[in-house]
């Protein structure tokens, strides 16, 4: 069995509008432990774990915490992000449906260890089921004085706060989302200043994915060594997996890094419902590669992805049979891009439309090879020059095709023209 | 609730306006934000008007234009296409009499489609104000579109 149950370990086993079934099985217990523990101390254990950030950039845990730390003031927000709209995700849904608690303890250790004073939890507005299971976990949480003010006698005040996306994929970028806390449309801004200096309202501010903070009691449970014990070299712990498509299985699996592709496809996904081969994956979601069946073999870490040049730490395993062929698939994430831009920056607002122009003419059979060279670099210039992480990732799925697929572009490539007339 | 009564709630203060406004278009029949209840917001939260419009605009859930009492949307996103949510979007249109981006004339639902759901687990998926349906098929499909229209007072 490829599965190691940690961070789900509660998810189908207690009530997760239960407070005291958390408590029963060792809910708020590292809370306890942590807020006696040196803020120092509690940051280091991050740092030995080697935690990434779990939202799909990989970003160690660790330094954002040092750089909110380090900020001096009274007011400092920790933000949990929840705005999970990649297609092909919902880790961030079963986290919240199943062990709501979990993830508040987390971000309460966090804010404990970095001196913050406010919390927000930004839940997308498609997700009405878990935002009303994480406001009660919040009240709950009150009730028992894990939040508020004097949290347990230690002298510190810490409260969670939720806001509601709607219906805007780009807020779950750092930046956009602030924007939208703020109340404004969710437009990202350049850094540097990065939100652990100059965040919501422009207060030090520190955002991770809420599977991020849900790893954070283990953490100081375990301690950071032995946390760093499971997984990869460059990727340790354990990830949520949420496998769809033509998976004859589809659902959430925690797995530990290092697993590889086949494994989770063949073993817990058990091969396609329909029986037929497998044409290619999406890893990540929309905005991650698309790679044939026989790369499978490539394990789940972040430095073996980092190496499509795309952060796809995300967690989506998108399955799709021999039925569908990639342009099915590339025009989807094109369009999805081109609505889900937020038009600030030109590459991103332009090229989306651009790209979906050329990906028809594939589909049409009118593109010539010059269309082929346009496609290559249009997504090379989108993914260097891009404001933020939509525009530099959304063009992935076609760089990654262009690699592994080059055959079925040129399939569609309508010689008799391109060789005329010019 | 009266627009009035949902200010209230709320402090005056601009990080609030998203939240105003989704609470309010949740309870209005026809999940629209109107002209004068951009006037009214605007004043209550001393902000421009073209504020709350570019909010209104950006954010795929609020709406200038009425909809019907039911907005129908279903998921367009690839997960959801791979296990045939192109059929379901036919057997929607072709009980509603309508298609994407309109409104029955009796304007008790309005047909749309969203990004992904996350419930790629259970696909294809809809949401019907709020509800989400999953593991569609044509005939889960008449059952919950009927039990909608039986709801008409």
């Amino acid at each position: 069995m490829i599965e190691k149950r940690v961070i789900s370990k509660r998810c189908g086993i207690i009530n997760p509008l239960s407070i005291d079934d958390y408590l029963r099985t060792d809910g708020y217990i590292v809370l306890k432990k942590a807020l006696k523990t040196d803020r120092i101390k509690l940051i280091e254990e991050v740092e030995a774990s080697r935690l990434r950030g779990r939202g799909g950039a990989g970003f160690p845990a660790y330094m954002k915490m040092v750089g909110l730390a380090k900020e001096k003031g009274p007011v400092k927000y920790v933000i949990g992000n929840a705005d999970e709209g990649e297609p092909g995700n919902f880790k961030d849904r079963y986290l919240m449906e199943n062990d709501p608690h979990q993830i508040l303890e987390g971000m309460i250790i966090v804010a404990f260890a970095t001196m913050a004073s406010h919390g927000y939890l930004y839940v997308r507005g498609e997700y009405s089921l878990p935002m009303s299971t994480m406001q009660w976990a919040i009240e709950e949480a009150r009730r028992n004085n894990f939040l508020g003010s004097n949290i347990l006698g230690s002298g510190f005040d810490f409260d969670i706060e939720i806001r509601s996306g709607a219906g805007s994929y780009v807020c779950g970028e750092e930046f956009a989302l602030i924007e939208s806390i703020e109340g404004k449309p969710g437009r990202t801004r350049v850094k540097p200043p990065f939100p652990t200096q100059k965040g919501l309202f422009g207060k030090p501010t520190l955002i991770n994915n809420i599977e991020t903070f849900s790893n954070i009691p283990l953490i100081i449970s375990i301690g950071g060594k032995k946390y760093a014990e499971t997984g990869t070299k460059s990727s340790t712990g354990t990830k949520l997996l949420c496998l769809s498509g033509n998976a004859k299985v589809k659902g959430v699996f925690e797995v530990p890094f290092g697993v590889t592709i086949r494994q989770v496809v063949e073993e817990l996904g058990q091969g396609t419902e329909s029986g037929r081969k497998i044409k290619m994956v999406q890893l990540g979601g929309a905005c991650g590669p698309i790679i044939p069946e026989y790369m499978l073999d490539m394990v789940i870490d972040y430095e073996r992805f980092e190496e499509f040049e795309s952060k796809t730490g995300a967690g989506a395993i998108i399955v799709i049979d021999d039925r569908f062929n990639i342009f099915d698939i590339l025009m989807r994430v094109v369009r999805f891009f081109e609505h889900e831009s937020c038009g600030k920056c030109t590459p991103c607002r332009e090229g989306h439309a651009q790209l979906a122009i050329i990906i028809n003419k594939f589909i049409e059979r009118k593109a010539t090879a010059k269309d082929l060279f346009s496609l290559e670099s249009l997504a090379r210039v989108m993914h260097q020059t891009s404001l933020c992480g939509l525009g530099q990732t959304s063009p992935t799925a076609i760089i990654s095709t262009l690699r592994y697929f080059r055959e079925d572009y040129i399939e569609q490539i309508d010689y008799p023209i391109n060789m005329g007339g010019q | 609730m009266p627009l009035p009564s949902i200010l209230e709630k709320h402090p005056r203060s601009e990080d609030q306006l998203i939240e105003i406004l989704l609470e309010y278009q949740a309870a209005k029949d026809d999940h629209c934000i109107s002209q004068e209840e951009i006037l009214l917001i605007s004043h209550y939260l001393n902000i421009t008007e073209s504020k709350v419009c570019s909010v209104i605009s950006f954010y795929s859930f609020f709406s200038f234009v009425p909809r019907g009492k039911y907005v129908i949307q279903l998921c367009k996103d690839i997960p959801c296409f791979l296990n045939n949510s192109g059929n379901i979007l036919k057997v929607l249109e072709n009980l509603l009499g309508i298609t994407v981006g309109e409104t029955t004339p009796n304007r008790l639902f309005t047909l749309e489609l969203t990004s992904c759901l996350g419930c790629c687990d259970k696909p294809p998926a809809m949401r019907i104000d709020g509800k989400t349906y999953t593991n569609l098929n044509p005939d889960k499909i008449k059952v919950i579109i009927s039990e909608y229209s039986g709801k008409q007072p």
